[in-house]
């Protein structure tokens, strides 16, 4: 004791673990620190009291309840460049309306590189790619995965057509393409439309495959996950036609990169804000936490520069490059954080206990999984 | 006519019907009711499981450091798996307390409606104690506390160390009990009910399997159409269809359905580094879980784990059955002061629609690794569309309002 108010300190019991309910005893019981008594209490001797009493679970020994999907960097990356994907659609529908060559050509030739390598990334993390087709063997409404096999191969077929042509006019018409010239040339305005029709729900719907799961910081995450992946997909996209396009035609890209980041700071907040506390640490805390929070720099100094600077090319290359780290970064971020949140069981019993509780504590007594008769 | 589409994703309904079977193929629901209580943690359902299905060995047959379980978890190779916990008398108190917790809550009731609102009625011969029948008390000849609700009272009498007065032994036969251990008991008069006294320790001993949700978050988020619902009501994975893309592994609530990536998928704690056993791996890197032996159930045979438990803990038949067993089964042990049991999965209203394999436990579920509230995500769907669309449409305006607003 190195001063009498040491006195009122609570005993240290040494388990201040907050990460890892691993720690739990013999009894399966782990003990998690107070609400916010992980993030206090650096090793600078000023840990404060903890104001929440420490809360008890109970659990199988500290393992996990549910498993995560076997899904890795590519299945992130595709998030990524899926979403890109969509942005430029958009851009390239715009452009193409607005008779904006440049920008239409490289949305284009930006979006067929991003579904490519997208769909690509998607079939290498399949446990048997060999399988890839049997995807579309079936419609069903149920599986998000299923409706979005579906939305990226109409995006990519739209897709395609436009970037095609863009290509075959890049190399002076020297592609071998004969009298199929006539009719690329023919279907590109209508495949425009096309791509367009399918790039907002390409952007959307990967919101919906990770929340429609048992994934607790995903699932938690499904009212607010859309809006926070369309608005990345759209500072996505607009970051990569800064990067790519002369600043004479990127205006519609700076208005949308300046929408995006908006949406996207102001969505992810509200979405952490309605979770369950303990949903919502892997998004605050460790390297999925990290990652998040440094998307949420990136995409906010990219859209202050699109905004401020994107009237200088390399202001507006540096602003894009930006924006693109950020919904990479986001991409990433939050698909290892509901991984993450598979890993220990307090992920699943707290938040399932408090929600059980209180529909009990509201009289909602007929809907226990458990039932004593 | 079946009734909304929300209807379908969540809620009770009969999932039989739900698929459309016709009335030549259908057969009623099939299911398990777990009995731990009288589970002895010998690991048999483990192993015929594993050799019926012929499932690759998990990890390396070494005891986990937390109890005598080895294989941790279910998982793609294991389909079964034995749960053992040692408990301490405090943790035993808790779980009566937890116990009596929500019998009092007065949960929704399927069975046999008899005793269960707590005034069990005593009409077993012998048992002619004035006020029985109307408190469900001994008649107070043993003085201890009698309370309306069965549960209390059994509490109160193992406090006061009462026991024998025979009235539990009406309360055995008022619950109808189906089996022939529970004919064998209301046949004794002099049957010894006494609630038994808190023990130092004990070990629960719990056999998990899939639980053949009503309403599978697998099965609703496969893509490729490999996991289908059986004419038996079960769920099972069609190996030469499923490629592997994992979407059901994170569907599960229950963390039951896994990808088989290599032979040692989960290598238990500390033996990670472990060579990987040499061994044929069959269906590999696809999703695999629990059939309910489908291959014996088309045979109108049992699935190897029910066949094979020498306790018959694990109790096969007609999912009507197996719940009224439980529900049978848990009054029975209210009965004999076992206020610690409960049952899971055997209310139509819970989050994923009644399950398919029922369970009596003797503790809160997480004890065991159940989730203590699971709900089957694609409940939400519909709303998640909705919500999906919105940001879609949003994104739409976005981009009109960029090029709108950035005319040259």
């Amino acid at each position: 004791m190195t001063s009498e108010y040491d006195s009122y300190r609570p005993p240290d019991t040494g388990k201040k673990k907050r990460r890892g309910g691993r720690g739990g005893g013999p009894g399966g019981r782990g003990k998690r620190g107070g609400m916010f008594a992980g993030r206090r209490g650096g090793g600078d001797g000023s840990r404060e009291m903890p104001m929440v009493e420490d809360v008890e679970f109970t659990s199988y020994y500290g393992r996990p309840i549910v498993k995560h999907a076997p899904w890795g960097s590519p299945i992130a990356l595709y998030l990524f460049l899926g979403g890109m994907a969509g942005g430029c659609g958009l851009l390239a529908l715009g452009a193409q309306l607005t008779g904006r060559a440049t920008l239409r050509r490289n949305t284009r030739l930006t979006a067929l590189g991003a579904i490519g390598v997208g769909a690509a990334a998607l079939v290498a993390d399949l446990g048997r790619p060999e399988r890839f087709l049997n995807m579309m063997r079936t419609l069903k409404v149920t599986s998000p995965m299923s409706l979005g096999s579906w939305i990226l191969s109409g995006y990519s077929a739209g897709a395609g057509v436009t970037a095609v042509n863009e290509i075959d006019r890049l190399l002076g018409e020297r592609l071998p393409l004969g009298p199929l010239r006539r009719l690329l040339r023919f279907a590109e305005a209508p495949a425009g439309f096309e791509a367009a029709l399918f790039a907002t729900p390409l952007a959307a719907y990967t919101a919906v495959l990770l929340a429609d799961t048992a994934t607790p910081t995903w699932n938690a995450a499904r009212n607010e996950l859309p809006f926070v992946f369309v608005s990345s997909a759209s500072l996505a996209a607009a970051g990569s036609a800064m990067v790519t396009t002369p600043v004479a035609e990127t205006m519609p890209a700076r208005i949308l990169a300046a929408l995006g980041v908006t949406g996207d700071v102001v969505a992810m907040r509200a979405l952490k804000e309605n979770m369950h506390p303990v949903e919502a640490e892997p998004l605050e805390e460790g390297p999925s936490g990290a990652k998040l929070e440094w998307a949420e720099r990136l995409a906010i100094a990219g859209g202050i520069g699109a905004v401020v600077g994107g009237g200088n090319r390399i202001v507006a290359a540096a602003s894009g490059l930006s924006l693109m780290a950020a919904s990479a970064l986001t991409r990433f971020g939050f698909l290892e954080a509901g991984i993450e949140s598979t890993k220990d069981p307090k992920y699943v019993v707290e938040p399932q206990k408090a929600r059980l509780a209180e529909r009990r504590a509201r009289g909602v007594t007929d809907d226990s999984i458990t039932t004593g008769a | 006519m079946r009734g909304s589409l929300t209807h379908e994703f969540s809620g009770p309904t009969d999932p039989i019907a739900d698929v459309h079977w016709d009335h030549e193929h259908a057969h009623s629901r099939k299911g398990f009711f777990t009995d731990t209580s009288i589970c002895i943690g010998c690991k048999a359902c483990e192993v015929a499981c594993k050799e019926w299905n012929r499932n690759p060995q998990d990890g390396d047959l070494q005891l986990l450091d937390s109890s005598y379980d080895n294989t941790g978890s279910l998982g793609a190779n294991t389909w079964r798996h034995v749960a053992f916990i040692e408990q301490s008398q405090d943790r035993i108190e808790q779980a009566r307390e937890s116990g009596r917790a929500l019998v009092s809550l007065g949960m929704p009731q399927v069975g046999p409606p008899a005793a269960r609102a707590g005034a069990p009625v005593t009409s077993a011969p012998g048992t002619s104690a004035p006020g029985a029948g109307s408190g469900g008390g001994c008649g107070g000849s043993c003085g201890c506390a009698s309370g309306a609700d069965p549960a209390a009272e059994a509490h109160a009498g193992s406090q006061s160390g009462c026991g024998s007065c025979g009235t539990g032994s009406g309360r055995v036969t008022e619950a109808q009990a189906m089996s022939a251990i529970d004919a064998a008991m209301a046949g004794q008069s002099d049957l010894d009910v006494a609630p038994p006294d808190t023990p130092e320790f004990r070990w629960l001993m719990s056999s998990d399997v899939c639980k053949h949700c009503t309403h599978a978050g697998c099965l609703d988020v496969c893509p490729t159409g490999a996991l289908f619902r059986t004419e038996f009501g079960t769920v099972v994975v069609q190996a030469d269809v499923c490629n592997g893309c994992g979407t059901c592994v994170a569907g599960c609530p229950f963390g039951v359905i896994e990808r088989r990536d290599d032979g040692t998928i989960s290598p238990p704690d500390g033996h990670a580094e472990k060579p990987k056993v040499d061994q044929e791996i069959p269906n590999p890197r696809t999703a695999n879980k629990c059939t309910l032996c489908y291959d014996r159930l088309v045979e109108g045979q049992t699935p190897a784990c029910a066949q094979t438990c020498p306790t018959t803990s694990i109790k096969f038949g007609d999912h009507d059955d197996m719940v009224s067993k439980a529900h049978a089964r848990v009054e029975q042990l209210h009965a004999q002061g076992m206020s610690e049991a409960r049952l899971y999965g055997a209310n139509d209203n819970d989050g994923v629609g009644g399950t398919g394999s029922v369970f009596l436990l003797l503790d809160e579920p997480e004890v065991y690794g159940l989730p203590p509230d699971p709900h089957v995500p694609t409940r939400d769907l519909p709303t998640m569309f909705k919500r999906a669309g919105i940001a879609a449409a949003g994104m739409l305006a976005a981009s009109a309002v960029a090029f709108l607003g950035g005319r040259r």
